[in-house]
């Protein structure tokens, strides 16, 4: 029987079927645990299938649609006869970040220098030619953390997957750069892109991280990407996600983290734009009197989805973790945050605190939050909640009463109400574009541009808002 | 006549709390609407200014010679009437001064003029925050945010002082405010007080009437105005309480 003979829906065959063409002979390395990683993955997946609405955890997300669209998968490497600079142009005032890109799943390396090291000592590049040419790194930490059984979308992701980010901070390096990396789409058909990334913080390293998420035409996608991160002792890292792809895209992004003794992991996820987005982040905080906050915002209308599984795994004691999750949902658009905190039975004096707070702003936009506690230890701190609710009418009228009016007067206190996320944003001029992004947002005016959303903060491009909230 | 109310009758789910109240207010006046709790004082406040929930079941309330009973809250603002809520509401991420210049760029709109400028909004600010004592880093803070009682009033007057209405509701201004803090917002509705505008002041006790002296005071039983008179009907409330009113109900 061949393997693809059972197979539920279109794009399971097809995924198969990818695997065994193994275009460009990417699907096979001279690196052993790779390539065995990749035949555990495409064997797990033959077993379990894409993930449907009948598991628990995708109740609420339903990708049937993704499972039936005829995609190009994991297409050719495309030409990279152009300075990133020349397809992608990000500008943040007063803020430089050191660009790296994927295009369509692949690095994007113009110049074919496909593996840098940094004055600082920092590695990056392609994942692909980080296998070759750092291959006891890359074994030391290479799919230890992936949880690849979780469900078949991460199991094909790691058969399937064409190149990614390796990103190596060694140790005692503490880096005041912020690295960006730009995943983009650009493709004139449907296409399914399968990425993989590696991140690894030396102990006492820190490092800031700005990922994003952008499609540049109005193709459907479906991008699948699974990144590990390793956070070394005394390390710190701040993570900055931001997600802004169109309508018919859907975006599968799942995080798992490694936290060593007394480090600090700092995410801030802004959800802005996308069909259907699916964040899922596993933490293991597995040295004692490590810390992680998850702050996430997310401003989702028409039919758009986003989906926040989080997994905070509380392994030794004397750690701390903070979830704080809210979302605005217009029109039809729905939600799901699933906060899951477990503290071990010997993690004791654990603090864990997690909040999802939404605004559902008609009767048509839903919210599933199921916030979840499974606590071992008897001396733990831990609190969670839950808010749906309107936009408050008392506020409202104070506003009101001021003369605002009534739709510059939710405007202002939905801005109001997220910004209890976007303030945590510790780099001052990213803080100040996010902020315009998110005016931008929510006055309907962002779009997904030809190049980054980000461009709005240009002068010769300002951001026009009713409420004229610029600093004076 | 600036505000001429006349036979109102307001409900709330249902139930009538005004209850057929007449009330009228010329430019240069200030009055006191007192009395005990629970007699319809803040609803009154809440029709004027057009809050929802408060249904107008007869009667009108002429402002300007116009009937306001359709206007929205915003417009019946923007036409110049201001409430300075007994509550305010706190508003994280946007900064007092923003949202002043936000407030006062409406109005502009509203009456289709331009937006204030920069320089000028700023010197409005300046001289403001002086009048109510406010100090200069409460305006670069969230709206109320983390404010203590005191802090809140103040804030409403230096908004109603940055706001010029021409008609000012004051709902229980005075509660919750130590003797300092009653100066100062005694202070500052006494220098904002012209000809051209109108004061109506809602209290419980006769306290900030020492300090800001009504040209009438009123006092409400069970929805409706039964007494008036000038300023000594509150020396005398502050003596007899409000027993002996209900007998004039």
């Amino acid at each position: 029987m061949k393997l693809t003979d059972n197979k539920k829906f279109p794009l399971e065959a097809s995924l198969v079927d990818r695997y065994r063409e193994n275009p460009e002979g990417v699907f096979k390395s001279s690196h052993q645990k790779v390539n065995k990683s990749r035949e555990t993955g495409l064997e797990r997946f033959n077993n379990i299938g894409l993930p449907t609405t009948k598991l628990e955890q995708w109740r609420s997300t339903n990708l049937s649609k993704n499972y039936n669209t005829d995609y190009t998968i994991g297409a050719t490497k495309p030409d990279f006869d152009k300075e990133i600079n020349e397809i992608f142009n990000c500008t943040i005032h007063g803020f430089n970040t050191d660009v790296y890109a994927l295009l369509n799943g692949w690095y994007y390396s113009p110049d074919n220098k496909r593996l840098e090291v940094l004055d600082d000592g920092i590695i990056i590049g392609s994942m692909i030619k980080a296998q070759e040419e750092y291959p006891e790194l890359f074994d030391e930490y290479y799919d230890e953390i992936a949880q690849n059984n979780d469900h078949g979308l991460k199991a094909i992701n790691s058969a399937l997957y064409t190149d990614g980010l390796f990103l190596y901070v060694p140790d005692n390096v503490q880096s005041e750069r912020t690295i960006q990396l730009v995943k983009m789409v650009n493709l004139e058909s449907n296409i399914m892109v399968n990425t993989r990334n590696l991140i690894i913080l030396g102990k006492n390293s820190k490092l800031s991280f700005l990922h994003c998420d952008d499609s540049i035409n109005q193709h459907t996608g479906f991008l699948n990407t699974n990144t590990e991160i390793f956070i070394g002792e005394n390390a710190s890292l701040s993570l900055y996600k931001l997600q802004n792809i169109n309508n018919q895209t859907s975006l599968i992004n799942s995080t798992t983290f490694q936290q060593k003794s007394n480090s600090n992991l700092n995410v801030i996820l802004l959800s802005f734009n996308g069909g259907k987005l699916r964040n899922e982040f596993h933490i293991d905080l597995m040295g004692e009197f490590a810390n992680a906050d998850i702050s996430a915002m997310y401003l989702m209308d028409n039919e758009q989805h986003v989906d926040n599984q989080v997994k905070v795994m509380h392994s030794a004691p004397n750690c701390t973790s903070s979830e704080l999750f809210k979302g605005v949902l217009d029109d039809k658009a729905s939600a799901v945050f699933n906060g899951y905190i477990y503290v071990a039975r010997d993690s004791q004096k654990t603090a864990a605190f997690q909040k999802n707070a939404n605004i559902l702003m008609t009767p048509d936009a839903t919210i599933d939050t199921m916030p979840f506690l499974e606590i071992y230890a008897d001396d733990v701190k831990c609190s969670h909640g839950a808010t749906v609710g309107q936009i408050d009418s008392e506020a409202l009228f104070y506003l009101m009463q001021r003369g605002i009016p009534e739709k510059d007067a939710k405007l202002l206190l939905i801005y109001a109400f997220i910004t209890e996320v976007t303030s945590k944003i510790d780099i001052l001029p990213l803080r100040i574009s996010i902020d315009d992004m998110v005016k931008k947002r929510l006055r309907g005016d962002l779009y997904i541009c030809d190049k980054c959303v980000l461009h709005c903060s240009k002068p010769e491009m300002p951001v026009e808002f009713v409420l004229d909230m610029s600093k004076i | 006549m600036l505000l001429n109310i006349k036979d109102l009758h307001v409900s709330i789910d249902g139930k009538e709390i005004l209850k057929g109240l007449n009330l009228g207010v010329n430019n240069g006046e200030v009055h006191a609407i007192m009395g005990p709790n629970g007699t319809g004082k803040s609803t009154l406040a809440s029709a004027i200014t057009g809050r929802e929930g408060f249904d107008i079941d007869s009667g009108e309330i002429i402002y300007k010679g116009q009937n306001i009973n359709e206007l929205s809250p915003d417009e019946r603002a923007n036409e110049g009437i201001f409430l300075s809520f007994q509550y305010p509401v706190e508003i994280p991420g946007v900064s007092i001064t923003n949202f002043m210049r936000t407030a006062l760029n409406a109005r502009r709109e509203y009456k289709g003029e331009e937006h204030i400028s920069a320089g000028e909004f700023l010197k409005k600010m300046e001289e403001k925050k002086k009048l109510v004592d406010i100090q200069a880093k409460l305006t670069k803070r969230s709206v109320n945010e983390g404010f203590s009682g005191g802090e809140k009033k103040k804030n409403e007057i230096f908004q109603m002082a940055m706001l010029e209405p021409t008609l000012a509701i004051l709902d229980e201004t005075d509660s919750g405010l130590d003797i300092d803090a009653l100066k100062v917002v005694a202070n500052g509705i006494n220098t904002l007080k012209s000809q051209d505008n109108a004061f109506v002041i809602i209290t419980h006790y006769q306290r900030l009437l020492e300090y800001i002296v009504p040209d009438f005071v009123h006092v409400m039983y069970d929805g409706r105005i039964v007494k008036s008179g000038g300023k000594g009907l509150a020396v005398e409330l502050e003596e007899r309480g409000y027993d002996w009113i209900k007998e004039h109900a």
